[in-house]
């Protein structure tokens, strides 16, 4: 299995997103700079990783979803290729318009890092299959800017066609419409969330639930 | 010809740096302060032939990337 990694300048979870998925699944994970035109082939999960990237100049995740590896990104998300946007992955997810919606500063106007409690509202897509009969996760969010916005339209259209993924379980943390947390795209090989698997691979790290997520994918 | 660009949130889209704001000015006794909205302005030069053409650049320029029209909207002006 090969995973790729994008770097942008100010991500910072690549590398946890890089060592979380070796140690899960086994994969080899390739880091590719923000720059490069083209990714490797054959990949079989793609991560866009959380941090600041560009500083969140103009919107978080909009100079990313210009930058010249995002065309490759896209493509590759095109062709069926699974993408993960965690965090600021997220951001640059929707920014790049392979997602829906967009992400808003959180309602109380608060950077939070802490755990959550999630419900996994669809365990049938390739991100979650390996759950199980399970319907709830535990990791960590860390985010300044993680308030789901979508119009009344297209939250109905998520909620009825299964695309929303993850929701808030116990309190919305960030003032997320409908409490979501994570939504997958239509061909359901996009995902984009806001709580971080790269923070719950081990026991150690307090939620071991990332690792299942990443190996539902390179499983 | 200088290009100037304002985004802010659309109608309906809670503006939580707005409404801290107007929070804060109300503190400070400007009691009849309502609804502020924060947006960004962003100028620029623009070498174009006429008004016309840099205004149907400039919108092209927002819908891609200046605005996220999912939750902005934008004006934009040619001097």
């Amino acid at each position: 299995m090969k995973a790729a990694v994008i770097v942008f300048p100010g991500s910072n979870c690549d590398r946890d997103c890089a060592v979380g998925v070796e140690r899960a699944t086994g994969a080899t994970v390739e880091m590719i700079w923000h720059a490069e035109p083209q990714l490797p082939k054959g990949l079989d999960l793609i991560v866009l990783p959380g941090g600041f990237s560009y500083g969140d100049y103009l919107r978080c995740g909009a100079m990313a979803a210009q930058s010249p590896v995002m065309k490759a990104v896209v493509a590759a998300a095109n062709d069926g290729v699974p993408t993960l946007g965690i965090c600021n992955g997220f951001q640059i997810l929707c920014e790049a318009r392979l997602l829906p919606g967009a992400l808003l500063r959180n309602e109380k106007l608060k950077y939070i890092c802490k755990p959550v409690d999630l419900e996994i509202v669809n365990g049938n897509t390739r991100f979650t299959a390996a759950f199980g009969e399970r319907r709830t996760a535990r990791m960590t969010i860390g985010n300044g800017e993680g308030n789901f916005f979508a119009g009344e339209d297209l939250l109905n259209r998520l909620e009825g066609e299964g695309q929303v993924v993850f929701r808030y379980a116990n309190e919305n943390p960030n003032g997320s419409a409908r409490n979501i947390a994570g939504i997958i795209n239509q061909q359901g090989n996009v995902l984009g969330m806001m709580p971080h698997p790269d923070r719950a691979f081990e026991a150690e790290l307090g939620s071991a639930d990332g690792a299942v997520l990443f190996r539902s994918v390179l499983g | 010809m200088k290009a100037k660009v304002q985004v802010f949130l659309k109608p309906g889209v809670l503006d939580v740096q707005g409404k801290a704001i107007e929070g804060a000015l109300h503190g400070l006794g400007f009691s009849g302060v309502d609804h502020v909205r924060v947006g960004k302005t962003i100028e620029f030069d623009l070498a174009a032939s006429d008004r016309g053409k840099a205004e149907a650049e400039l919108k092209d320029m927002c819908e891609r990337l200046l605005a996220n029209t999912v939750i902005e909207s934008y004006r934009v002006e040619v001097a």
